[in-house]
């Protein structure tokens, strides 16, 4: 199947007072329709700035952004903004981290949907508001006739980001991309997000990027998973290559690293020593190798992301040779 | 068991009434953020505290600090009551008690140096001053993983797994008995995260601490604590050794709770039975009748929806308020 969304050598870097920081440096990846890929990685790794990219967010007067988005035929990159206002929202449409700051708390929760449709679609506020109700409803919000005369503070946490998924749904468009979905959310609430996010997938075939920091979550939902550490992609394969056969040694510490409920109690967590590299002035070799308790004299030259397992859909971006790593993990 | 009880906390309620009215004050409703709740923690244990958002377990960190004033109950620390002590009094006290909070952006002070962050409280309490106090803190700094030449450094210098070493190094400095942590690494990276956790647990041994461990991941929670407490609006339903909670959690809540984490594992994750909760934690200032859990209980019946379960012992020290344990 032909890809849907093809990122290549996405690279985006923005002037600061401290200098030109470089969020994003070539980053490449397709997403195939009906497929989740989610974007994995810690604070300051670039995955929100490659998923703002992606819908144009991040196009300000200091950033600067290079490469290409391609989505239909067209370069998202190169559209001009005009344009690109009708693909955001009717193809490819976001749902953010925060459902309390993304929604305009002094307008009721159905006008902000219907203004959304009416911003697309030539229908009356009747039309847009009645299907505004039908959105709330197939999001799993009871009572949607009265809800959506309600505020954005008359909702819980969970029902306020069924809102915003609602409002990405309603011109049915054909890529999700999800920052952190469920990160603001309590365990039970995030489940029932995951579940609703999942049949959406399903039914709908939906493509999602999904962005989360949460192996967990990306066990659930994913098909492929993207690792990104420094700005750069680092690992790239299937759900369960990731799991059962990760490739670079910034994933085997992710996967380390976290209290697991379903394993014996280790007597210590695995801990990546040290902190992420700065994005100002990164390092010119392998930008983990500082971290890496494996780093030998050849990280000093920046690796590749490449197929180092001799499957295609398997890339990692380490010098360490397959048996070595079969050996260190 | 580890050793003695540290904290004994009995009965403790919170209420915090909502008012209304411009010139007299009418107590209109109570956010009954705690309601009735008892534990015990031993010295050189810890106590891990889950529960999701709302459910009062800030407030319960607040107030047996007494940093919040308890409507009523008991807080003894070290068989001394605390809840009725006048600041005064309890000054001597709080030296033996610390706090590490969740946001290390928002609990260190922007204006001033590293050193004075972590030096005040040996300051305040009498316990070292000039070199003498210079020469501590860096020691302590030494101990968090941080180095001598950040005494001198501003807050905003550090990154947020830094700036909780800073918290903890600011706990420490006054060789406290009992360290609360309320959510201590739910702002940090996951792998920032198993730094901050093993430094803890490695401060504990070294310094004899007994912790009380708050966190919604239930994943932390299981790796640091030798007992666990679950909240659901301000009571607590379930409290257990940390093993046998998480290998049979009696209460639908807790299991429901557990059902809900995802498992870094696709494998196991497609294969597990899930319990998904349906709806909403209900408010705080109207709870339900009967046990609180009801309204989204898939087991509960009439008794659930009128009459409160006590916490009741199932096995050693296993205690559960529920009228139909998943027992067996």
């Amino acid at each position: 199947m032909s890809p849907i969304l093809t990122v290549r050598d996405l690279q985006v870097s923005f002037r600061t007072d401290d200098g030109v920081v470089h969020a994003v440096d070539g980053v490449s990846f397709e997403v195939s329709p009906g497929e989740v890929v989610a974007v994995v990685g810690e604070s300051g790794s670039g995955k929100s700035v490659t998923a703002q990219t992606l819908i144009g967010l991040t196009r300000a007067p200091n950033s600067k952004i290079t490469g290409s988005v391609m989505f239909e035929g067209a370069d998202l990159i190169e559209l001009p903004d005009d344009q690109f206002r009708a693909v955001r929202g009717e193809h490819i449409a976001m749902v953010f981290q925060d459902p309390m700051t993304s929604l305009n708390p002094v307008y009721r929760v159905g006008d902000q949907i219907a203004e959304m449709i009416r911003a697309h679609r030539d229908v009356s506020k009747a039309e847009a508001l009645s299907r505004s109700v039908d959105l709330l409803r197939s999001v799993g919000i009871p009572n949607p006739e009265r809800r959506v005369r309600d505020y954005p503070h008359e909702f819980s946490g969970g029902m306020r980001q069924r809102v915003m998924i609602a409002m990405a749904l309603a011109l049915d468009p054909e890529v999700l991309i999800a920052d952190e979905p469920t990160t603001a959310l309590d365990v039970t609430i995030q489940a029932q997000i995951l579940r609703l996010l999942d049949n959406l997938n399903r039914d709908r075939n939906l493509s999602v990027v999904l962005i989360t920091h949460d192996l967990g979550v990306v066990a659930e939902l994913a098909d492929r998973v993207v690792v990104m550490y420094g700005g750069q992609i680092v690992e790239d394969a299937t759900l369960d290559e990731i799991f059962y056969n990760p490739q670079h040694p910034y994933t085997w510490g992710l996967l380390g690293s976290i209290a697991r409920l379903d394993e014996p109690r280790p007597e210590r967590l695995t801990q990546i020593v040290g902190q992420p590299p700065s994005l100002l002035n990164p390092p010119t070799g392998c930008r983990f190798a500082a971290r890496c308790k494996y780093a030998f004299d050849k990280c000093t030259q920046p690796p590749a992301l490449e197929a180092r397992l001799g499957d295609a859909t398997h890339l990692d971006r380490c010098w360490l040779t397959p048996a070595e790593k079969l050996e260190s993990r | 068991m580890k050793g003695d009880p540290l904290l004994e906390v009995t009965d403790l309620v919170v209420h915090f009434p909502i008012k209304s009215g411009i010139i007299v004050d009418r107590e209109v409703a109570r956010v009954h953020a705690v309601d009735g709740v008892s534990f015990t923690l031993h010295e050189g244990e810890t106590l891990g505290l889950v529960g999701e958002s709302g459910c009062g377990k800030s407030t319960l960190c607040r107030a047996i600090l007494q940093l919040v004033a308890p409507t009523s109950g008991s807080v003894r620390f070290d068989g001394q009551e605390l809840v009725g002590l006048s600041r005064r009094d309890l000054r001597p006290l709080r030296r033996e008690m610390q706090m590490i909070f969740q946001d290390p952006f928002a609990s260190l002070n922007p204006r001033k140096r590293v050193g004075q962050i972590v030096g005040d409280p040996l300051e305040l309490h009498g316990l070292a001053s000039g070199a003498e106090l210079k020469r501590r803190v860096q020691e302590l700094l030494d101990r968090v993983g941080l180095q001598a030449e950040h005494y001198n450094r501003y807050p905003h210098e550090f990154s947020g797994g830094q700036r909780q070493r800073i918290g903890i190094a600011r706990a420490l400095a006054l060789q406290p008995k009992l360290i609360i942590a309320d959510e201590p690494v739910s702002a940090l990276d996951v792998s920032v995260q198993a730094q901050i956790i093993n430094l803890l647990e490695e401060v504990q041994e070294e310094f004899g601490l007994s912790y009380l461990f708050v966190a919604h991941d239930l994943g932390v929670v299981r790796h640091v604590s030798d007992r666990v407490a679950v909240m659901y609006l301000g009571k607590i339903v379930e409290n257990s050794d940390s093993d046998a909670l998480y290998e049979s959690p009696l209460h639908p809540y807790t299991n429901a709770l557990l059902s809900a984490v995802p498992i870094p594992d696709p494998r196991k994750n497609f294969a597990r039975e899930r319990i998904t909760l349906e709806g909403d934690v209900p408010s705080p200032i109207d709870p339900p009748p009967g046990c609180r859990f009801h309204t989204r209980c898939v087991w509960a019946t009439d008794v659930c929806r009128t009459e409160e379960p006590a916490l009741t012992a199932h096995d050693d020290g296993h205690v559960v308020a529920c009228h139909h344990p998943r027992t067996g």
